[in-house]
């Protein structure tokens, strides 16, 4: 059983800046309250806060955290040590971060007992045991044997949740711990989580920028944005009807819609893009020119002009492999990729500049995509110098022109990539594919790693782009609803090989590969309760292959 | 922002625009010049710098005159720092140390991590054979002690100027191309880099533009260590009676030829000293300070 947690004008800051605005709130015993806001909230300072902790150049500047009858900021150094791990305790986005890859896993998950001192190293192992089988481990009594790098992602996650629960803490903070994972692991990990939550009757703080997932978890949700509360409100009420305008945009962007991309028949139209029986991988060459390891195998793929395909899988699904093929970054040991009716080289370095014109691939890390060292002007200039032989006043008539097209501020130009956000940068990435002036944008995971609001304002500038410009896209994610919603055909993928082709009119239509369905059932839907809907479902399944076996 | 968009989401600007101005005030004031640190170390390297440049002109004193002053004479108002072993000025002796510690030392480095860079990059850059082969290679260079290899060098072919820089500075290329690839092969791993390959820039480009801008700093900062090696070097040479040939001397030789004077703590050993320390931390100040503020130019990635 958990113990209250009372929050009076909580107050963070950096140096002059405030991450945390007077923040107030009270969970009861036995609740969970979910954090939810976008990057730079303020949900992870908050969350950090509960345990007293501020980060490097953070400071708590004032107010009061109380847990059950502990006044938490108010204690020294070493009585905040005593309290971190066994009464709070926090369960971080990535578990393979947080694991010594030199330590057993079970060493790690009872080290916060030897520690603290709780009970005797017997005792712990016994009940760490009973935590692996709560959490639906496989192999419960011997996984703690195990090695951090033997195990999967999935696993590691819950396996960290056993390490914060070992001490029966008083709250658990949850801090985006799914966030990493994909969309079928990340189901096991919540029911796991929610059982063992509720079963303990555990006060929990679970942080998140996901609505979906938090309609499963939690009581209350509090909204925060840029370290002040919006809405807290319990997550009946806010889901079916949010007071603020900003929750409001935060449910819209949650729900998928699907966008039109305009008139793109796979009848009628003209074949742009055709890969035949594509298999490429990695490490040295057999005698039959078959790679070591095998990403990709037998890949067949027609894109006409003007259409959007989507290719979906997990990670290690090999979908970022087959776009690398396609852009002639990876050599392929068998088949070939028709454009535009001509076989294209299968080397970089052989394609004509041309070719390499007409296909241009946008990443995922807008981060890394764009050099830091060169300003916005210049990332958009190059192309437009080395394809077009643009210069002066033609120049920086186009810039113009492709920063208007993706919603930029001119004033940008003179920027470097630091200083603009997350949802700016992957603006100017994909303006820089444009300054091309392309037939095929290979798009990978491009709205992955922003925000629910800033991604739905992104697939909208994709969709219309689409319209205006007629530019195919090969649209590779592993969210089967930032899909949907842009695409026209979805390819699944699983084990380097393509399982199934699924055209729009048929999202919803059954049946379906049963992989593909799997994956739609996996996407956590905005409701309270659908979770228990997919556990009594399985309940079922298992239970009816139980009675045929 | 997104006023003409048909959007599925209620219209929200998409993010605030951070502003320049919200940056921190110590990052502007950084923007706009050195710290006290970097003028500190930027004053001591000019004063060094112009003594080398003019010093033998402005002297009253010539640096190889003897007259007949005393031998290892203290400070006095005649000789501000003392004279040496042979009665000879210590102030214009160090002055004119100064042209050959400053030089060569200075030439070496650059030429140092200008090849190191250069070759790190093209290995980056292209990888495959190539890159192992000059990996390789250089790490040959580095199985040799390297005072060892001046030595070498300097006994089979004579000691001078144009030499003692060529040892010095072949000596400390393995190091740089380290520190270069390692950084390089960081940058050439980014999708930028990618990107400009699918657009199909050429090597040049890619080395020149998209990879070395990224490597700047570091190398900066590894050139300052560098010209200190590069100094000691020199100086042990000198003290080895291997570097500048008497009468000629730099600050190294004049540290040895006045050992002597060290039981007396004399003025004419300690100063040849304390001009190589002084030349070592300046230019260490200034490459500290011209890293942060590349770095802080760059923003705060």
């Amino acid at each position: 059983m958990g113990a209250s947690v009372k929050v009076r004008d909580l107050t963070i800051s950096a140096g002059d800046a405030t991450l945390v605005d007077r923040l107030s709130f009270a969970i009861e015993p036995g609740e969970v309250l979910a954090l939810i806001g976008e990057s730079g909230s303020g949900k992870t300072t908050t969350a950090l806060a509960l345990m007293g902790f501020a980060r490097h150049g953070c400071r708590i500047s004032g107010g009061s955290v109380r847990i059950g009858e502990v006044d938490v900021l108010t204690l020294g150094a070493a009585a905040q040590r005593q309290l971190r791990g066994r009464s709070v305790a926090y369960i971080a986005q990535s578990a393979a971060a947080s694991f010594n890859p030199s330590r057993t896993i079970m060493d790690q998950v009872i080290e916060p007992t030897t520690i603290h001192r709780t009970i005797k190293r017997s005792e712990a192992e016994a009940k760490a045991v009973a935590l692996f089988r709560d959490l639906a481990l496989p192999d419960p009594e011997t996984i703690g044997a195990r090695y951090p790098h033997q195990v999967s992602g999935g696993q590691l996650q819950r396996l960290m949740a056993a390490m914060a629960l070992i001490n029966d803490p008083d709250l658990v903070i949850l801090d985006e711990p799914t966030t990493a994972l994909d969309v079928t692991t990340q189901i096991e990990v919540l029911r796991a989580f929610r059982r063992v939550v509720r079963e303990r009757r555990a006060t929990a703080v679970y942080v998140s920028h996901d609505l979906a997932v938090v309609a499963q978890m939690a009581d209350h949700i509090l909204v925060l944005r840029d370290g002040r509360m919006h809405e807290l409100n319990a997550t009946e009420q806010i889901l079916a009807a949010p007071s603020h305008d900003y929750t409001k945009s935060l449910l819209a962007a949650a729900r998928p819609v699907p966008r039109e991309g305009g008139k793109a028949s796979a009848a009628g139209g003209e074949l742009l893009l055709e890969v035949k029986n594509l298999s490429a991988g990695y490490g040295p060459r057999d005698a039959q020119g078959r790679p070591a390891s095998i990403i990709l195998e037998d890949i067949d793929l027609k894109l006409y002009r003007g259409q959007a395909i989507g290719v979906i899988g997990e990670s290690g699904s090999g979908k970022t492999t087959l776009a690398r093929a396609i852009a002639g970054l990876l050599v392929p040991s068998q088949g070939q990729v028709v454009f535009n009716g001509r076989n294209l080289k299968p080397d970089l370095a052989d394609r004509s500049k041309d070719d390499l014109r007409r296909i241009q691939i946008v990443f995922q890390m807008a981060d890394t995509a764009l050099n830091p060292s060169q300003t916005i002007e210049r990332i958009l200039a190059r192309p437009l110098e080395f394809y077009k032989g643009l210069s002066g006043a033609a120049l920086q008539r186009r810039i113009d022109e492709l920063l208007d097209l993706v919603k930029l501020p001119r004033a940008a130009a003179k920027r470097l990539p630091a200083g603009l956000s997350g949802g700016q940068k992957q603006r100017v990435n994909l303006a820089r594919a444009l300054a091309a002036e392309p037939d095929l944008i290979l798009c990978d995971e491009v709205t992955s790693a922003l925000d629910t609001v800033v991604g739905a304002a992104i697939l909208d500038l994709i969709a219309e782009l689409r319209r205006e410009l007629g530019v195919s896209y090969l649209f590779i994610s592993h969210d089967l609803h930032t899909v949907r919603a842009v695409c026209d055909e979805i390819v699944v993928m699983q084990h380097g090989r393509k399982l199934t082709q699924v055209a729009r009119l048929d999202y919803d239509r059954g049946p379906h590969h049963p992989y593909y369905e799997l994956l739609a059932r996996s996407v956590p839907e905005l409701r309270r309760g659908w979770l228990d809907e997919i556990d009594a479902l399985a309940g079922r399944s298992s239970a009816r292959a139980a009675v045929l076996t | 922002m997104e006023s003409n968009l048909t959007s599925a989401v209620p219209l929200l600007p998409d993010e605030p625009v951070p502003a320049l101005a919200a940056a921190p005030a110590r990052a502007r004031r950084r923007k706009s010049g050195f710290g006290w640190s970097g003028l500190l170390g930027a004053a001591v390297l000019a004063f060094w710098v112009l003594a080398a440049l003019f010093g033998p002109w402005l002297m009253s004193q010539s640096s190889t005159a003897m007259g007949g002053a005393k031998v290892f004479a203290p400070m006095s108002a005649a000789h501000w720092f003392g004279t040496d072993y042979l009665g000879r000025d210590m102030l214009a002796r160090v002055i004119d140390g100064a042209r050959y510690t400053v030089g060569v030392a200075l030439v070496a480095t650059l030429l140092a991590s200008g090849i190191g860079t250069t070759l790190a990059l093209l290995a980056a850059a292209t990888g495959r054979w190539l890159d192992a082969a000059l990996s390789r290679g250089l790490d040959t260079l580095t199985a040799i002690p390297s005072k060892m290899f001046a030595l070498l060098i300097v006994a089979g072919f004579g000691s001078s100027v144009p030499m003692l820089i060529a040892a010095a500075a072949l000596i400390y290329v393995p190091g740089a191309y380290r520190i270069a690839r390692s950084l390089a092969v960081n940058i050439n791993a980014m999708d930028y880099v990618t990107v400009a390959r699918t657009r199909g820039e050429r090597t040049p480009y890619v080395m020149l533009r998209e990879i070395l801008p990224n490597i700047v700093g570091p190398m900066l900062a590894d050139l300052g260590l560098r010209f200190v090696y590069i100094v000691l070097l020199l100086a042990s040479l000198s003290f080895l009676g291997l570097g500048v040939q008497p009468p000629a001397a730099d600050w190294g030789s004049l540290v040895r030829e006045n050992i002597g004077a060290l039981a007396d703590g004399g003025a004419s050993v300690i100063v040849p000293a304390l001009a190589i320390a002084s030349l070592t931390i300046a230019v260490n100040l200034v490459i500290d300070n011209l890293t942060s503020r590349s770095a802080s130019t760059r923003g705060r990635a």
